[in-house]
């Protein structure tokens, strides 16, 4: 399984390094995301009294998250276009590949691309909306956390849709509501971390890390059925 | 394959179709433009569901699920898909598949040679390649499975004299070391030079044989035969 | 694996190539049962309407509002009831393959969504005039919002052209996780809310025994509706791939029929497949 998983990972981060779909398309467009957001928003806005900062920098984490699941729905959407543009899914099935590490291996490429995507986004929001940032460890562990969530949830998704015309428009509706929980998860996390004004960003965290492994847990065990017959 | 019937987003591709097969066969399906030839070659490589009648491909029950599975993994199939990464080269397409099909990569570099895919070709990206060429690189992904049963749906399509009869040459050495062959192809000509008999699908069923040896048609066979698409 | 057609309803089945009568010739939906059913719903409905606007009092702070509960209440309870149906036929068809079981979930499913629908407008209504805003955050209206989304795209892709086998293995696969998901999204929005305020809205402990009463009726109405809505709804799907099979039948009789008319050899007459020969596979 494990081998498996290597193998389809390699190969999906192979040609993202030939085709740099990921870098050269989705992460402009989170950035864009991250600017029109402030065009949105108005960076001149702000409470009176509360804090002296912008609103736009208070909401920078929620925002950034935003940004962040926009563009997963595009790298997830990317991953699964690869393989169903020639049949590939067909040819997964006759080599016999461990359903399980076909789910694992996709869904690792698609985290390895998004973590450099977040790096970079998250660089901007820094720059863009004036965030500070006070615990390093907890949005390192909350990034990770959350990304992972993001991907396994967002590909057992993917491939339900996968093979379909409608795939595109089909995927944003059933994923978005199941990543609520971690955007909100991820938000106040990322906002313990930034502005340390909380000390329930660990429980968040924890939160982010119970829902990735439950939803690693129904992607392996449901990838097998979902891929047979489609 | 008994009264087999395939449906395809609930058209029926394959209307109750018989058909029984020898092991080492090299059986040329003809037919027109949806007579049902892509779905019985989908079928047999358990990839098109069978929806009725019974069928059996290598020993493998069509109609279950593991088994099926297991024979997935022992046949090849070239269809119009070619199974292909568009952004990886040649030889990267070949390592990933070889591993993914737990063939030891050592072996691909003969095959590209033996497909003329060793040279310029090998490391440009299959999304550059001639239609031609892709098949070719399709066609060496399945030399490196080493399948029991091919399938080869329109094999000669887009190659030209040379391709085509390099094709009929695998096609024999793969049936020299056992393998049985199905081609699907209305280039008649072509192929039916290669073939030991010919079967004419129409409105997805047997409509005439012809040649090779005599058709074994809804005839009880032993259980022993492994390799064999036959009636249970 | 060719999947049983012997838990067919009541409905006839009409001959492949012959006439279509049997289908089109009365058959409703209904039924005795169902018709029973239809009254009882109404019958409870008329109670519950009378005590919910006449007999039962004003709620002591809520004043008025409180009798939108009436509709509110029933509505979760009848909606949670028909996701919960979802859950558990799409266990059964992941397990089988069975066809009742797949459509069963989807008619569940889209009365579900019905309900939600309800909840959520009823919701609104009464937090107008109690909160002052029509929505207010509050974690259940918020995370029964995101439920509905999420039912709203189970039904979208039970409503793709997909062969049928796989889209009724891949929704119910989405009709398990999706009440998983109910679950964490309740919890979290919960929790999110509240670290932000209080508890949204405390029950009042004294209440009028008219009022848990009305409620009460509520609840039982909303449950037969419910319920007569599911059997009906169930049944015209069931129809539907009634329907689907002849259409596939004639389709299979066609299909052969290319063939006798090029056959100078036709080796075999077709015979007649069996309808339970095409169910649905695996």
């Amino acid at each position: 399984m494990l081998r498996d998983a290597l193998l389809m990972a390699r190969k999906d981060l192979r040609i993202e390094l030939a085709s740099r779909v990921a870098l050269g398309q989705i992460l402009p467009f989170g950035a864009l995301v991250l600017i029109m957001f402030g065009l949105a928003i108005s960076p001149d806005l702000s409470v009176l009294g509360a804090d002296e900062r912008s609103v736009l920098a208070q909401v920078s984490p929620g925002l950034f998250w935003m940004a962040v699941l926009f563009s997963s729905l595009l790298t997830l959407g990317r991953s699964f276009a690869i393989e169903s543009s020639d049949g590939n899914l067909d040819a997964l099935k006759m080599a016999g590949l461990d359903p399980a590490g076909v789910f694992l291996g996709k869904a690792g490429a698609v985290i390895v691309q998004l973590l450099v995507l977040e790096l970079l986004l998250g660089f901007g929001a820094f720059v863009l909306y004036d965030a500070p940032l006070s615990d390093v460890v907890l949005l390192v562990t909350a990034l990770i956390l959350a990304t992972t969530a993001v991907t396994v949830a967002g590909t057992l998704y993917a491939a339900l849709a996968s093979g379909l015309k409608v795939r595109d428009t089909l995927v944003p509706l059933l994923v978005l509501p199941v990543l609520a929980p971690v955007l909100l998860a991820a938000t106040l996390a990322t906002e313990a971390a930034v502005f340390g004004s909380s000390e329930d960003g660990w429980s968040w965290t924890m939160l982010l890390g119970v829902f990735a492994l439950l939803y690693l847990g129904i992607g392996m065990l449901s990838f097998g059925p979902i891929l047979e017959e489609s | 394959m008994d009264r087999a019937i395939s449906l395809i987003d609930q058209f029926p591709a394959l209307a109750g179709l018989d058909l029984t097969i020898e092991a080492g066969e090299i059986v040329l399906i003809r037919g027109a433009n949806g007579a049902g030839k892509s779905t019985l070659l989908r079928l047999c490589a358990g990839l098109a569901p069978l929806n009725g009648g019974a069928g059996r491909v290598l020993g493998y029950d069509l109609s279950n699920r593991d088994q099926r599975r297991r024979l997935r993994r022992e046949v090849g199939l070239l269809a119009h898909e070619t199974f292909l990464y568009d952004e990886l080269t040649v030889e990267e397409n070949l390592m990933f598949w070889a591993r993914a099909n737990r063939v030891d990569p050592s072996s691909v570099e003969p095959v590209l040679d033996r497909l003329a895919l060793s040279g310029r070709l090998r490391n440009i990206k299959v999304a550059r390649l001639s239609a031609g060429q892709r098949r070719r690189t399709s066609l060496a992904v399945m030399v490196c499975r080493r399948p029991r049963l091919w399938l080869l749906d329109e094999p000669h399509g887009g190659l030209d004299q040379a391709g085509r009869n390099f094709v009929d040459g695998l096609v024999n050495h793969a049936v020299g070391f056992g393998a049985t062959v199905l081609i699907a192809s209305h280039d008649i000509d072509r192929s039916s030079v290669l073939a030991t008999r010919t079967i004419t699908l129409a409105g997805g069923q047997v409509q005439a044989h012809r040649a090779g040896a005599d058709p074994v048609l809804d005839e009880p066979t032993d259980d022993a035969a492994e390799e064999q698409l036959r009636a249970p | 694996m060719t999947a049983s057609t012997d838990d067919v309803g009541p409905i006839e089945r009409a001959e492949p190539g012959g006439s279509t009568t049997a289908l089109s010739r009365g058959v409703g939906t209904g039924s005795k049962g169902t018709r029973i059913l239809g009254v009882a719903s109404l019958v409870a409905l008329v109670a519950m309407l009378s005590f919910g606007l006449v007999f039962s009092p004003p709620e002591a702070t809520q004043a008025d509002a409180v009798r939108l509960m009436y509709v509110h209440l029933p509505s979760v309870a009848a909606g949670y009831t028909a996701f919960f149906i979802t859950l558990v036929a799409s266990v059964i068809h992941l397990r089988n393959g069975s066809v009742f079981w797949d459509l069963v979930a989807g008619s569940a499913a889209e009365i579900g969504v019905l309900f939600t629908v309800t909840m959520l407008v009823s919701g609104a209504l009464w937090g107008k005039p109690t909160w002052g805003v029509y929505w207010q955050w509050d974690p259940r209206m918020t995370s029964t919002a995101v439920m509905l989304m999420m039912y709203l795209g189970y039904l979208a892709l039970r409503r793709l052209e997909l062969p049928p086998a796989v889209r009724s293995r891949r929704a119910a696969v989405l009709g398990i996780i999706s009440f998983a998901n109910v679950i964490i999204v309740r919890y979290s929005v919960k929790w999110w809310r509240g670290l932000h305020q209080g508890q949204s809205i405390g029950v009042d402990t004294q209440i009028d025994g008219l009022i848990l009463f009305s409620l009460f009726l509520g609840l039982v109405s909303f449950m037969l509706i419910g319920a007569w809505l599911l059997v009906h709804r169930f049944r015209v799907a069931w129809l539907q791939h009634q329907l689907d099979q002849v259409d596939l039948e004639h389709a299979l009789a066609e299909r052969r029929a290319e063939n006798e008319m090029i056959g100078m050899f036709g080796r075999r007459s077709d015979g007649d497949v069996q309808p339970g020969d095409l169910g649905a596979s695996t």
